[in-house]
Order: structure tokens, then C-alpha cells, then sequence
């Protein structure tokens, strides 16, 4: 059994008020808020155990170490990945992808090569290709979503050929929700020679992923999105792929030797972490996970489906409300227009009602366009969203429409 | 209306409703700005909805003044243009540069508006404006 008022204990802010309402937060799409054991973890870690990682070899570097190596364990088990070798620290996802066009594209991509990605892209998976389309000559090929946001397996298959490099798609998108059927798209791609880029910025926020059943061969998240901290982030490469690929960013903790002449650099991770990295995050984030993992995905994904289905038709019991994405199989988040109210009328309003939600183009300007609009207001769900925070969304809605 | 009398009719309304209901009230009566000013010339950057701000300048007894135009696609901001245009049309640039919008918007009570996170654009607004009247 979910109880959610035991699950809301864990979440100090959620007690806060806002504007003298209680914090109706409907913006976990764009960052969760933090459970208490993620927050007493930095404090613990600051209080009791903090230096330098790899470095130094006295008692407090060696258990800082032991902390960050763990985190590391951990993320490789929420991920379901073969080693933790394979996971490496960024700042967020969108260094990840940064990371994969910069050492792997820069030296794997030539002329005239593809890199396919869906309409549905965020602009961390969209600019990194578009710059390196410019540079190298590469070909930046983007397969057409349904006007709904589902999925089209035809599209795909009509843009993927033997020219296609990498395939870069986002599990479960932050505008429309849809959830793209990652597993049988990389088996695809490998058909043909392509490897594939999962951006799980928002899958990893709502359900289990397996890195190793999928076969991906990238993939990346954000801590902060997950109820960890801000500042670090999560990519991971098949070990057969990072071997093959070039430093990042160089400087120290990623070299195995260095004469003033030459630099051999060290194994994957470390290879692609260079400089002193977000070693309390991280740590954190090992916490944020454990937690989520703890809850356990069976409960959390049925509990985030029954909001998604009251949440659902409450919205559309609103007189000229319409939902934008509307995939079968979507995840948390409702981007929708109201009456044709301005997107940033609605959030006013709805912030004076202690309602928090989204507004704007959500870093997927071309997407947002796409589906024909300048701006969006989204509402997005986490695992501490009750049925109260829907009904007070619900209510500020209808306000909102009283005003127009 | 002069900024004085509106911050007067706001002083009358003691719940953010009734705030924003005149709010949007006040952006609904704006004049209309003349498509073709609706061009990437007069946008602002830095709002979360579409701004657009037109100066023109005139000549008053031997004194140069700007007069502004303004419009936007959300009604709220509307509303704040109103507001703004209120504040620093048909005045001189020296005028322009030592009015303080903070305090004025502090005695409307809107001073959420002055978030630095310039999600509505009024601190992108009044740097145009400012920025108008140096070069104008
Ligand atoms: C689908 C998706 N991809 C990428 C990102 C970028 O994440 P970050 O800003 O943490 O790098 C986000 C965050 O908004 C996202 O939702």
C-alpha cells in the first residue's frame, strides 16, 4: 500500500505555504523537490566525512571515497547497468550530451553521416548535433511525431538507414509525457549499425530502467530531477563505446600518466571527470535513489498511473481545456491550453493560489511550435503528488477561467 | 491615467483578485498597437510571453520627451505595460533615468512583478526603456 501522507512526511518544503496556500507543486518535470535523506546526507557528509576524493590517502579521503565509489554503485543499480565503470559524473544531462557530441562525435562522425533524433527533443539533445552538423558536415535527420505526441514506428524506420550514426531520443518526453518504446528502437538502430542515445531526464524520474535490456548504449539523467541535488548528473556509456572515446574536458584526476610531453589517459570513468567533481552530490544522489528504489517501482509507477488517470479527466471535465499530448502511453506531465489564455496568465494566477507549474517553450522550442503554440503551460506529477495537490490544481484552474 | 491616480485606485482593492482583475482591465484598454509594430525591431527579450515597446519621440516647448507604445499577447503583462507605459511616457530622458519603478510598484503592491527571475518581463521592460531613452 502507497501511503502517501507518510510518503509527503519525508518532504519538508511540501509543508511550507505559498502565498498563504499550501504548496500545491506541480513542477517535478523541471526539478523535484528533496526528500529529508538526501538533505541530512549533504549535512552529514559536510558535518562528519568531507575531503577531496581520490586524492589523498589519510582516513577522511579514503571514506569520502568509499561514499562517492558507493553512489556510484547505486546508480548503477538503478539503471541496471553491467559495471560501474560505466557510469560516469556530469554536471546534468545536458553536459551528457555535450559529453557523447564532443568524444564520440567529434571523432567518430564524418561527412555526409546521420544522427536521427524525434521532434520531441529537448534542446540538450538537439543543439549539441546541431553544432556539430555544422562543423563536421553531418547530417541532423528528425523523424515526425503524431499530432497527438504518440509515437509513429513508420517515421522512425523511414528516416533510419545505414548512414544513420547515432540515434539520440528522449525515453519519455517533458512536454507531451509520450513514452517512446526505447527497447525495440535501439534493436532497430543496431540493425543497421547506428548506436543510440537515451535522454531519461524524465523516464528516470517515473519508472525502472535497464540499460541492459534496452541495450542502449548511452544514456543520460539528471540528479536533480530524480529528488537528488542540483550539479550533478549521470551518463552512461557501454563499456565497448567510453573505451574507444576521448577526454572530455583534461586537466586532473583523469590521466593515468603525465610527463610534460605526453599524457596517457586513465580507464572510463575517470577518463571523462576531470577536476574536482560535485562529490557531495553524488553522494547525495546515491541517497535519492536508494530512496526511490526503496519505495520500490511497482508502488510508485501505480500511484503516479492513478494521479495520471484522476488528473486526467478532471482537467478534462474544464470547459475548453485541452491537453496537449495525449500519447496511450504517457507519463506525469500535462502540458495544456486553457480557452486560449496566455500560458503565463494561467501560472499567475495559479501561483496566487499556491500552485506551481511551468510555463514557456520547456527547452523544446521547436516542439512547442510544432504543436502550435508560442508558449505552454504544464503541470508535471512526482512521487509526493497526492490527489489534493490535483483537486487544488483543479480549483486554481477554474479561478483562473473566472478572471477571462 | 497618471501613475498617482493609479496608484490610488489600487490602494481600494484589498484582495489580489480584484488587484488583478483591474489589472487585466487596464492591459484590455491599452491602445492598440498597429500590427506592423508587432515586428522583432520592437520585442523585448527576456519575457516569458511577447512584448513589444514603440518609443516615439516628440518635441514640447524646446524640450525633447518620449512617448511609449506597448503591447503584449498575455493579459497580466498587459496589464503591466499599462502601467509602465503610465510610469515613463512623455517624459524627458533625464526624467526616464531617475525614476525609480521599484518604489512605485512596491506602492501598487505588486511588487511580486519585480522577481529577478524577470519572468514577466518588467525589469527586461524598464532596461529597454532605459535604454531608449540614452540613445534617443
Ligand atoms: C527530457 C529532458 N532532457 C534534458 C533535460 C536537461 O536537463 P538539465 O537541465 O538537468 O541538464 C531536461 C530538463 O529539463 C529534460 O526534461
Amino acid at each position: 500500500m502507497y501511503d502517501i501522507n507518510e510518503i509527503r512526511k519525508d518532504f519538508p518544503i511540501l509543508n511550507i505555504q505559498i502565498n498563504g496556500k499550501p504548496n500545491t507543486f506541480l513542477d517535478t518535470a523541471a526539478s523535484a523537490q528533496k526528500p529529508q535523506c538526501v538533505i541530512d546526507t549533504l549535512v552529514r557528509v559536510y558535518s562528519g566525512t568531507y575531503a577531496n576524493v581520490h586524492r589523498g590517502s589519510y582516513y577522511l579521503s579514503e571514506q569520502i571515497t568509499g561514499l562517492y565509489e558507493q553512489a556510484r554503485e547505486i546508480i548503477k543499480t538503478f539503471i541496471n547497468a553491467a559495471s560501474s565503470h560505466e557510469i560516469i559524473y556530469t554536471r546534468n544531462a545536458t553536459e551528457a550530451f555535450n559529453l557523447i557530441a564532443y568524444s564520440w562525435g567529434r571523432n567518430f562522425l564524418k561527412t555526409g553521416d546521420e544522427v536521427l533524433i524525434s521532434e520531441a527533443e529537448h534542446h540538450a539533445n538537439l543543439i549539441p548535433w546541431q553544432i556539430l552538423r555544422d562543423e563536421l558536415g553531418i547530417k541532423l535527420k528528425i523523424f515526425k511525431i503524431a499530432n497527438d505526441g504518440s509515437y509513429i514506428e513508420d517515421e522512425y524506420l523511414k528516416l533510419l538507414n545505414e548512414k544513420t550514426k547515432l540515434v539520440s531520443v528522449t525515453a519519455m518526453s517533458n512536454v507531451l509525457g509520450t513514452v517512446f518504446p526505447i527497447k525495440k528502437m535501439v534493436s532497430q538502430a543496431h540493425k543497421v549499425g547506428a548506436l543510440f542515445a537515451v535522454d531519461a531526464c524524465q523516464y528516470a524520474v517515473h519508472r525502472q530502467i535497464d540499460v541492459q535490456d534496452w541495450d542502449c548504449d548511452f544514456l543520460a539523467f539528471s540528479g536533480h530531477k530524480t529528488y537528488g541535488p542540483s550539479g550533478v548528473g549521470v551518463l552512461y556509456g557501454k563499456m565497448s563505446v567510453l573505451e574507444q572515446m576521448l577526454p572530455y574536458q583534461v586537466g586532473g584526476d583523469m590521466v593515468d600518466t603525465v610527463s610534460f610531453e605526453h599524457t596517457t589517459y586513465a580507464l572510463p570513468p575517470s577518463r571523462f571527470e576531470a577536476g574536482t567533481p560535485a562529490i557531495v552530490d553524488a553522494i547525495a544522489l546515491g541517497s535519492a535513489l536508494k530512496y526511490m528504489m526503496n519505495i520500490g517501482w511497482a508502488r510508485l509507477e501505480a500511484h503516479e498511473q492513478d494521479l495520471i488517470v484522476y488528473a486526467s479527466q478532471q482537467l478534462q471535465e474544464i470547459a475548453g481545456l485541452k491537453i496537449i499530448g495525449t500519447a496511450p502511453d504517457k507519463g506525469g506531465v500535462f502540458s495544456f491550453d486553457l480557452n486560449g489564455i496566455h500560458a503565463q496568465d494561467v501560472a499567475f494566477i495559479l501561483d496566487k493560489e499556491g500552485v506551481s507549474i511551468r510555463t514557456g517553450h520547456h527547452c523544446a522550442e521547436p516542439l512547442v511550435k510544432r504543436m502550435g503554440y508560442n508558449s505552454l503551460a504544464r503541470a508535471s506529477i512526482g512521487l509526493y503528488t497526492s490527489r489534493e495537490d490535483i483537486d487544488r490544481f483543479i480549483q486554481a484552474l477554474y479561478k483562473v477561467s473566472s478572471f477571462f | 491615467m497618471d501613475i498617482q491616480e493609479l496608484i490610488e485606485n489600487f490602494e481600494l482593492f484589498d484582495d489580489w483578485e480584484d488587484k488583478y482583475r483591474y489589472l487585466i482591465d487596464l492591459g484590455e484598454h491599452l491602445p492598440q498597437l498597429p500590427p506592423a509594430l508587432h515586428s522583432e525591431e520592437w520585442k523585448v527579450s527576456g519575457c516569458q510571453s511577447q512584448v513589444w515597446l514603440v518609443p516615439d519621440v516628440i518635441e514640447e516647448a524646446g524640450k525633447k520627451l518620449i512617448n511609449f507604445r506597448g503591447d503584449s499577447d498575455a493579459a497580466i503583462v498587459k496589464g503591466i505595460i499599462a502601467i509602465v507605459l503610465s510610469i515613463f511616457t512623455h517624459k524627458t530622458p533625464q526624467q526616464i533615468k531617475e525614476i525609480e519603478v521599484e518604489n512605485i510598484f512596491a506602492k501598487l503592491g505588486l511588487s511580486e512583478h519585480l522577481s529577478p527571475s524577470r519572468r514577466n518581463g518588467l525589469g527586461a521592460m524598464t532596461e529597454k526603456i532605459r535604454y531608449y531613452a540614452s540613445i534617443l
